[in-house]
């Protein structure tokens, strides 16, 4: 047995502590950033802060709640991630049924797959996009945010591969007792089609609350970011011209532990739909590649 | 006729999609015309000023773009190149881990990364690989070495441009792998065991020869990839001091086509970086098909 000889015990021991730090090592930042945000100011600014607060302080939140464009840039990714999914998650699930069909079932099924695939494998590139949002008068407006990304080829492809998987006989049966399609898809498909969805739900969420350069690039002023944009100006650019602020709010928002408090408020979301991620995603995965 | 009287509820279903591809991916494709003018956004598709090829001429004599373009490939390359083996390697070694509560604990660990975006990312890594007290040269400092300029040295900066991205990405990756070793039949092992083969002999000859078809799937499908050099990434972690050595193409285009203005020369660019991308994932996917019999659609 193999278990048991000695080289393999040793190694055992040194692929163990190794996959420790290698998996200390890919939330460390994250967790130095909680630290920082729990800091004092001044603790932060002369970079004492390792793992552990500080001097613990809640002061950072504070200030981050109090600020009327931040808690306006939630609100925004709010709304964009429950529109923009319901209405991704609605388009992918209609266009998969007929896209699921073998080329014999549905005639006409091929031409519409290769215009999906054309549109996945190639673009007209960011500044024609940028002049036909123009001519459709999305510049400044809330569904610029939405409708560009509502069709999400790759999310529809696994629902397709998903639709492939369904017993055929649940569709004859249906079909028989004269069930239509749209009957077949909402009566058969839909109820067996929970993990699924759940899947493109949580893609989708991650998608749009993780967007930042639409909100760059379509909107006209700082109140209509998402919070990612908000956070990418703020934190990143450091473009705080954008953002017509009195002097007070602006020295607020360079600080080291405000823009931590921030970027932990940006990874919560996230980080609280992980543990029901990394469930579906997997599967997810698994789905998105077919192999005969 | 007769086809739509049966069809009908098909062709409708995919309608609302397809208005939207129409309108986003296929509309916009009409600009590429602006690849071959001056164009000026006063005068319009129609009003601007014919120039052949002239943008495309640019892009191949104009030394930034030149510098650009290999920038985007090397930077390209290192990523697929590493993103292959990182995965690959941190697989195996998982593998080998029979306590399933640390295995699932370590997993949990290592796909995090991959859900956050770069804008979270790219304020972490500025703030943690500062030399200006940062908390990556603080340890660096502690052990006795110099503080490091990650973003703001030129060929650092590709460095930490790889490192992180393969740092955020290679647990997420492995996870193909690790599908495909949890197909693998015990008794494979149990026979090899019997045969009284080593553990690594076991892993040469079951474990690595287990993970070679879908390694084949995920290297040739990266092809596609080869000028996506991470426009999330780059915008959120450079700087004017290190343009040099970090522009890409995608963040040249934003910077030359939106911020500058140069619309024609950016829209060629763009259209450069696509065709040669689709030539590349159509190569790579038929490679696919025919080495491992993958398809997607």
């Amino acid at each position: 047995m193999y278990h048991k000889t000695l080289s393999y015990r040793v190694f055992t021991v040194f692929n163990t502590i190794g996959l420790l730090l290698l998996s200390i090592a890919c939330i460390v930042p994250l967790i130095h950033v909680l630290a920082v945000s729990f800091s004092a100011k001044s603790a932060a600014d002369a970079n004492l802060v390792s793992l552990l607060p500080v001097d613990f302080t809640t002061e950072a939140y504070k200030k981050t709640i109090d600020n009327p464009l931040f808690l306006h840039s939630i609100w925004v990714s709010v709304k964009r991630t429950v529109i923009g999914t319901a209405l991704t998650l609605l388009l992918a699930f209609l266009a998969a049924y007929p896209l699921s069909k073998e080329n014999s079932e549905f005639k006409g099924r091929s031409v519409y797959a290769w215009l999906f695939i054309f549109a996945m494998v190639f673009n007209g590139g960011l500044v024609p996009f940028y002049i036909v949002m123009q001519k459709l008068h999305l510049i400044g407006s809330f569904w610029a945010l939405v409708l560009p990304g509502a069709v999400n080829i790759y999310l529809t492809i696994l629902m397709m591969n998903f639709f492939r998987a369904v017993p055929k006989e649940l569709q004859e049966a249906a079909m028989i007792d004269g069930a239509g399609h749209f009957r077949t898809l909402f009566a058969i498909f839909l109820p067996v089609s929970t993990p699924a969805i759940a899947t493109l739900g949580l893609f989708s969420i991650v998608f749009h609350w993780n967007s930042w350069f639409d909100g760059l690039l379509y909107t006209t002023n700082s109140h209509q970011f998402p919070l990612a944009t908000f956070l990418q100006t703020v934190i990143i650019t450091r473009d705080l011209s954008s953002m017509s602020l009195d002097p007070t709010s602006l020295a607020l928002i360079s600080q080291k532990t405000v823009n931590a408090a921030q970027i932990f408020i940006g990874a919560m979301p996230v980080l609280l739909v992980y543990p029901f991620l990394q469930r579906f995603f997997v599967k997810g995965l698994v789905l998105g590649s077919v192999k005969e | 006729m007769t086809h739509l009287k049966k069809y009908w509820p098909l062709h409708l279903m995919v309608l609302p999609s397809l208005l939207f591809l129409i309108a986003f991916s296929y509309l916009p494709m009409g600009g590429i015309v602006m690849a071959f003018q001056n164009f000026k956004p006063r005068l319009g598709i129609t009003g601007s000023e014919w120039v052949g090829l002239d943008n495309f001429r640019f892009l191949f004599e104009r030394e930034d773009s030149i510098q650009v373009i290999w920038n985007t490939l090397l930077i390209a390359m290192l990523k697929i190149i590493f993103n292959l083996i990182a995965p690959f390697t941190f697989a195996i070694f998982l593998n080998e881990v029979r306590k399933e509560l640390f295995k699932r604990y370590v997993q949990t660990m290592v796909y995090l990364p991959h859900f956050l975006s770069w804008v979270l990312l790219g304020g972490i890594l500025l703030n943690v690989l500062s030399t200006d007290g940062g908390f990556v040269n603080r340890i660096l400092e502690s052990v006795g070495f110099d503080a490091i300029p990650f973003l703001m040295d030129g060929s650092w900066f590709r460095f930490t441009v790889v490192a992180s991205d393969i740092w955020k990405e290679f647990g997420y990756g492995a996870i193909v792998f690790l599908a495909a070793l949890s197909n693998v039949n015990p008794s494979l092992y149990e026979a090899a065991e019997v045969d009284g083969a080593s553990r690594l002999k076991q892993t040469l000859h079951i474990t690595i020869p287990a993970m070679l078809p879908i390694t084949i799937v995920v290297g040739t499908l990266a092809l596609g990839n080869v000028l996506n050099a991470g426009f999330d990434q780059i915008f959120n972690l450079y700087n004017p001091l290190v343009y040099d050595s970090g522009d890409i193409l995608d963040t040249f285009v934003y910077r030359t086509g939106i911020i500058g203005g140069n619309m024609g020369f950016a829209t060629a660019i763009g259209l450069f970086k696509s065709v040669i991308s689709m030539v590349l994932i159509f190569i790579s996917y038929r490679a696919a098909y025919k080495w491992a019999n993958y398809r997607i659609f």
